[in-house]
């Protein structure tokens, strides 16, 4: 039973790596953006938007696919207007995984960005732009380096929680093998079919393996981080 | 360069209404907390928009409500030290000191950051970060960030109001050296007459978000009438000094002023210097007659000018001492048992010991 992944399965795995990686970072500027106006701004309709940011976490997954698929299917209004603007299809495409994950992931990454960016003392912006820093330069000097350990248990909380979706991934875009079969979902298939149990154990060694991994490199680079921030002298 | 202020500004219930023009080389905006001079300042640097009014320094206008014109903080060019330092935690002290030049334009940029670490006196800091710095430590960084970032004109922002007693001193002592040798015209906030006197030239009385005073700091100073703004306690009389000499047997340094001669002991600077005397109004004693037998060092002939109107039980006395203003105060009942009255002649008497080391500082 322990020899190589079979060329499916090495699918199911890249899959899922790429399926994450570009969700975590598809999402991470709008989750950024969310973070900083729910920490810094004050604006009619701010707690029905913070309780629509958090949906995910409470909704059933199949929820939030399904309203996915009305949405962003190919007869869906977005959907619709993606294929006829960019030609962009997400329904039964990896693409599609990728936003479904995305929005899974984004109620935590938006969560530990916020605190990160809580804690920061808003005057340090004042006395940026007295020493001639713009908006931007703020944000690029002071905002964003003191909130990076946020923004990097963010994305990793993000990613982790791609690599484990599975209500919302496999109603919008289905479980079709080398296409949308991330691991979770080639798990599944495994145990729907007799004989099976085999390979579906060794996928679940492959998910817990990769879970950690990606919870270790976290608490590295937040360390790392915050290091950076809390400036003692290294 | 001249600074002009004449601002209208609503925060909440609070209204300030205030104008003033600084000329001088050190201007310090003197008040209460929460009269509203802290304001002032955030309105100058553009971290605040006033309702209406005017801002400009030399030729160039900041704000104006009726042109149209408010020039964002981060182009304003002023370099604002804050009450708590606000490094950047995540950078270097050199880092921190650096962050400010990057954006000034080359052509403008006149600090030079070696001669501003010797200033300050932050070579062995320059790798550190601000976490492992001490308050005096922080506060003179954030001096020289501001400094290096090539402003028009400093402000400050009870610069001292974080730190202790031992380490005020300390940071004056920065901020004289800073005033005498950069030459650039500073607007210091505090609550503190002692470290007005010792810095400003021009004084800007502000109370209940107005301007209830302004002018030279001997000037008013030596306005008996605004006492109740100056407090009862720190209230007194300015004067410029020169150390003639020093003493070592008594400890006592000789300040030859326009009015004479004064005895005052544990004077820092050297003889020759000038040195500017904050004589408090309650450490003057009056005598008609020089007095014999006396422990007071300094005895002062003069003419007595004004009697303070007001009520209660002590009274302030202003006396011109060959041209120069001393005020005393005494008590109603001695006023009344000496029978003074303006034009009258009269010795003012000064303890040396009152003219401790937080009363004498650098001219």
């Amino acid at each position: 039973m322990w020899t190589a992944l079979t060329p499916a399965e090495m699918d199911a795995l890249w899959l899922s790596l790429k399926v994450a990686s570009v969700s975590v970072l598809a999402s991470l500027p709008i989750g950024f953006a969310l973070a900083w106006l729910f920490a810094r701004k004050r604006f009619p309709g701010r707690a029905l938007l913070d309780a629509i940011v958090h949906l995910p976490l409470v909704l059933p997954p199949v929820v939030i696919g399904y309203a996915l698929l009305l949405g962003f299917g190919r007869r869906g209004p977005v959907g619709q207007w993606l294929e006829e603007t960019f030609g962009l299809v997400l329904a039964f495409r990896w693409t599609g995984a990728a936003l479904a994950c995305a929005i899974m992931g984004l109620p935590l990454m938006v969560r530990a960005i916020r605190q990160s960016l809580e804690a920061i003392d808003p005057r340090l912006d004042a006395a940026a732009s007295t020493l001639g820093a713009n908006r931007l330069w703020v944000l690029a000097t002071v905002t964003l380096p003191l909130s990076l350990p946020g923004v990097v248990t963010g994305a990793l909380l993000s990613f982790a929680r791609s690599l484990g979706e599975f209500g919302a991934t496999i109603t919008f875009v289905s479980n079709i093998p080398g296409q949308t079969q991330t691991l979770p979902l080639a798990i599944y298939s495994y145990t729907q079919v007799p004989g099976g149990d085999a390979q579906a154990l060794r996928l679940c060694v492959v998910s817990v393996l990769l879970s950690l991994a990606a919870l270790l490199v976290s608490e590295v680079l937040v360390r790392r981080a915050n290091r950076g921030v809390a400036g003692h002298a290294d | 360069m001249r600074i002009e202020v004449d601002v209208e500004s609503r925060l909440g219930t609070f209204t300030l209404r205030a104008a003033f023009t600084a000329d001088g080389a050190t201007t310090a905006l003197f008040g209460r907390s929460g009269s509203g001079k802290s304001t002032l300042l955030n309105l100058v640097a553009g971290l605040l928009a006033p309702a209406r009014g005017r801002i400009a320094i030399g030729d160039s206008v900041l704000f104006d409500s009726e042109r149209g014109i408010d020039v964002p903080a981060h182009r304003r060019r002023i370099g604002y030290v804050f009450q708590e330092g606000r490094l950047l935690p995540h950078l270097s002290v050199q880092q921190n000191l650096v962050y400010g030049r990057f954006f000034t334009p080359r052509s403008e940029r006149y600090a030079d950051f070696g001669k501003v670490v010797t200033l300050l006196d932050l070579g062995a800091l320059l790798a550190r970060r601000p976490a492992s710095l001490s308050g005096g430590e922080k506060q003179r960084v954030a001096i020289g960030r501001a400094l290096l970032s090539s402003p028009r004109v400093l402000l400050m922002d009870e610069p001292l109001a974080s730190l202790d007693a031992g380490r005020r001193g300390e940071i004056l002592y920065y901020i004289e050296r800073l005033r005498d040798e950069v030459r650039i015209p500073i607007v210091y906030v505090s609550h503190s007459i002692e470290e007005v006197v010792r810095l400003a030239d021009t004084l800007v009385l502000v109370s209940d978000g107005a301007v209830a005073a302004a002018g030279p700091l001997r000037e008013i100073m030596g306005r008996i009438e605004l006492r109740r703004m100056i407090g009862r306690y720190e209230g007194g009389a300015v004067i410029e000094a020169t150390v003639l000499s020093h003493d070592l047997g008594s400890g006592l340094a000789r300040l030859g002023f326009s009015g004479g001669e004064l005895l005052a002991p544990d004077v820092d600077a050297l003889a020759g210097e000038a040195v500017r005397i904050r004589i408090r109004a309650r450490d003057v004693s009056i005598a008609l007659e020089k007095p014999a037998g006396i422990s007071i060092l300094n005895c002062l002939k003069g003419r007595i000018v004004e009697i303070g109107s007001e009520s209660g039980a002590s009274v302030d006395v202003r006396m011109d001492v060959a041209g120069t203003v001393l005020i005393a105060r005494i008590t109603r009942h001695s006023a009344g048992l000496l029978s003074l009255v303006p034009g009258q002649e009269a010795w003012a008497l000064v303890k040396a010991i009152s003219l401790d080391r937080h009363s004498v500082g650098f001219a």
